[in-house]
């Protein structure tokens, strides 16, 4: 294991680009990202933000239309782009994994689900079937799956959403990884089974020291687990810092925007607040600063010259040219 | 200790029932019971999705519908639409009896009921433009000649907020968003006194959301239209809700004015869902870890388990709750149905 100083997850200047049909499409631009061990991210953005590139381009899930380039991107202090595709491949599950939102089509439909697990085991620990066996009934105790002694040769038709959900997460803790990425775990989940979830991950987080990015569109999921906090609009972070700090006095117009449009028990009756227009494709992203034109404070130089992701309080950077103003503005 | 909370969601939310109650009732169910057969033949499995529900939905409200993934509120939702026969019950239009579907019953259902479904991409024909796909209900109903038609679906293009010129395009060409203001427009076409929107917002992103949820009450205030608003996500039930009914694997665990049943739950279900909810502020962070732990899986509406249905799963189960039906009773302003409601009011944690 390597010192605990090093962060989980680094990366700087991240941009992923897409080749496809002749044209090419920026879909991830200059992104940063920093998780400590033992910390819960969240990076916020709604459809064609570009977060679940992100994710994809960390764990070098990409395909020959798809170039990734970073200024850095470090897992657990090991330099991912220095290493080759083999080694890259022995990194997934070992020290870095994924968790994705589709449990039905993430899982194979004709391999029991003990064989899935245990299949991390063979592959990477070169354990015996027996020993894999035991270990997958282990992993499914772990995240909480009823009588894993009798469920271990079922097949995933066999099991509830929550519980396939539960099972890619075990799969992906598997191997104690000291990086997760879950991309919208509980998206496809109900409320209740929703909160089992989330429990499981702080939980393992916890005894793990796992960092986690989870990426979400959903605030709700966000106030609750958090520590700090990225809010991606159309390929770019425009704000990054604390949760506490950020979901309070948000410096950004779009998160600010975002925190207002939720509904609220004490706003009923009343229309929400909301932002015209829809977000933008990655393809056609509008010139200045991306949000321009659906945001309220918009001034002359928004629509010409994008604004820079600098910090603008201790921990926090936003992207926006009247950050100054938002924040004294909600200040005073 | 939330007695004078009480005394507060009490007096608000008699007053709004009165002013339902003195409402025309537009649409009543009684009794609603579906059935599907599923597996083999020879060992046929029946799955009870919709097991006697009963609502009543006048002109002009909101009435919310919420429940987890297989409580049967879409199939409740299609019932109510004509889409799906129930096998029992009655369900009556202005007071006509429609339940059997006959060719009358649905043509009058048709007119007055409409809805508008979850997902924008796929409940609009790709190959028809969207002046023709607005224009549909009104040919198929033979209640406009071509040129009225075109008028009217300007104006609904406009009452939903698209421009009229938009009329030649396709369905590929718009947003999420815009889509499901295509749909809306559709379904006001006949200009419905029932709008029932099964999971309407679900599939958009937050902030075109908003829009479209504001844009519904708008509706609702202009047009006085009725709205039967089926989701998952509690807030946005609460926020556009004038009453809510909380489903529990095909039946109404609890119904009554909003406010009344989000602060203070008087079925043990509803209390374990608001309790499970992330809250939308961060001086809450931790709630979840505070929240009332359901025993067991979701169980499934084959086979559900004898008497109430919720007994595997609840904390205040006793033996009359495995072997009798709790029956809806009206209880502080409410109904539920639960044998122990008084007591699971009464030991309710302040949410």
């Amino acid at each position: 294991m390597t010192t605990a100083g090093t962060p989980a997850l680094r990366v700087r200047d991240l941009n992923v680009t897409f080749t496809g049909g002749g044209r090419e499409i920026r879909a991830v631009r200059n992104v940063d990202l920093d998780v400590a061990r033992g910390e819960f991210v969240a990076l916020l953005g709604e459809s064609g933000s570009g977060k679940s590139v992100t994710a994809r381009a960390v764990m070098g899930l990409t395909d020959e239309y798809t170039r990734v380039s970073a200024a850095s991107l470090d897992v657990a202090g090991t330099d991912i782009l220095a290493l080759s595709e083999e080694e890259r491949r022995l990194m997934r599950g070992e020290r870095m994994s994924l968790v994705l939102q589709d449990a039905l089509s993430a899982l194979n439909p004709v391999m029991t689900i003990g064989n899935q697990i245990g299949e991390l085991f063979k592959v990477h620990r070169g354990a015996t079937r027996k020993q894999a066996r035991a270990a997958a009934i282990e992993l499914l105790g772990l995240v909480g799956i009823p009588a894993p002694n009798n469920r271990v040769d079922d097949y995933p038709h066999q099991f509830s959403g929550g519980m396939r959900q539960r099972i890619l997460i075990a799969m992906a803790i598997a191997l104690e990884p000291e990086m997760l990425i879950a991309d919208e775990p509980t998206t496809a989940l109900d409320v209740t089974v929703q909160a089992q979830i989330l429990d499981l991950l702080g939980r393992l987080r916890d005894q793990l020291g796992m960092g986690v990015l989870l990426i979400t569109h959903d605030l709700g999921v966000v106030m609750e687990v958090a520590d700090r906090l990225a809010v991606m609009y159309a390929g770019r972070i425009v704000e990054r810092g604390d949760a506490d700090t950020v979901l309070d006095l948000p410096a950004h117009p779009y998160t600010q925007a975002l925190l207002r449009s939720v509904p609220d028990a004490a706003a009923r009756g009343h229309d929400l607040l909301t932002i015209p227009g829809s977000p933008p494709s990655p393809a056609q992203t509008p010139p200045g600063c991306s949000f321009n034109p659906r945001c309220h404070m918009a001034i002359d130089i928004c629509r010409t010259e994008r604004p820079p992701l600098v910090d603008v309080a201790a921990g926090r950077a936003s992207a926006c040219h009247r950050s100054e103003e938002l924040l004294h503005e909600l200040v005073s | 200790m939330n007695s004078s909370a009480d005394v507060v969601a009490g007096a608000s939310g008699g007053l709004a029932l009165t002013n339902a109650s003195e409402r025309r009732v537009v649409l009543e169910a009684t009794d609603l019971r579906r059935t599907f057969t599923g597996g083999s033949r020879l060992r046929p499995t029946h799955v009870s999705a919709v097991d006697g529900v009963s609502l009543t939905l006048h002109a002009g409200e909101t009435l919310g519908i919420v429940g987890e993934s297989g409580c049967g509120k879409s199939t409740l939702a299609r019932m109510l639409v004509g889409l799906e026969k129930p096998d029992g019950g009655s369900l009556l239009y202005h007071g006509t009896d429609v339940t059997k579907g006959r060719a009358s019953d649905r043509k009058l259902l048709r007119r007055g009921v409409q809805m508008i479904f979850q997902d924008p991409y796929t409940s609009l024909d790709p190959r028809m433009n969207v002046g023709d796909i607005i224009a549909e209900p009104m040919a198929a109903t033979r209640s406009a000649p071509a040129p009225v038609r075109r008028d009217r679906v300007a104006e609904l293009l406009g009452l939903v907020g698209l421009a009229p010129d938009m009329m030649s395009r396709y369905p590929h060409q718009f947003s999420g968003g815009q889509r499901q203001r295509i749909g809306i427009a559709r379904a006001l076409a006949l200009d419905p006194d029932v709008l029932v929107c099964d999971e309407a917002v679900s599939a958009l992103d937050v902030s075109v959301q908003a829009q479209v949820i504001n844009l519904l009450a708008d509706l609702q205030r202009r047009l006085g239209v009725a709205i039967l608003f089926i989701a998952h996500d509690l807030s946005v039930v609460r926020h556009i809700a004038d009453r809510v009914g909380v489903m529990y694997l095909g039946r109404m665990a609890e119904l009554g004015d909003t406010e009344t049943v989000y602060d203070t739950p008087a079925h043990p279900y509803t209390q374990a869902l608001l309790s499970a909810t992330p809250s939308h502020s961060r001086a809450d962070r931790g709630k979840l870890s505070r929240r009332r732990v359901l025993g067991g899986e979701p169980p499934s509406p084959v086979n559900p388990p004898a008497g109430c249905r919720f007994n595997p799963r609840c904390w205040l189960a006793t033996d009359e709750c495995r072997t009798s039906q709790p029956p809806l009773r009206s209880l502080d302003l409410r109904e539920v149905a639960c044998h122990h409601a008084e007591q699971a009011l009464a030991e309710a944690p302040a949410l």
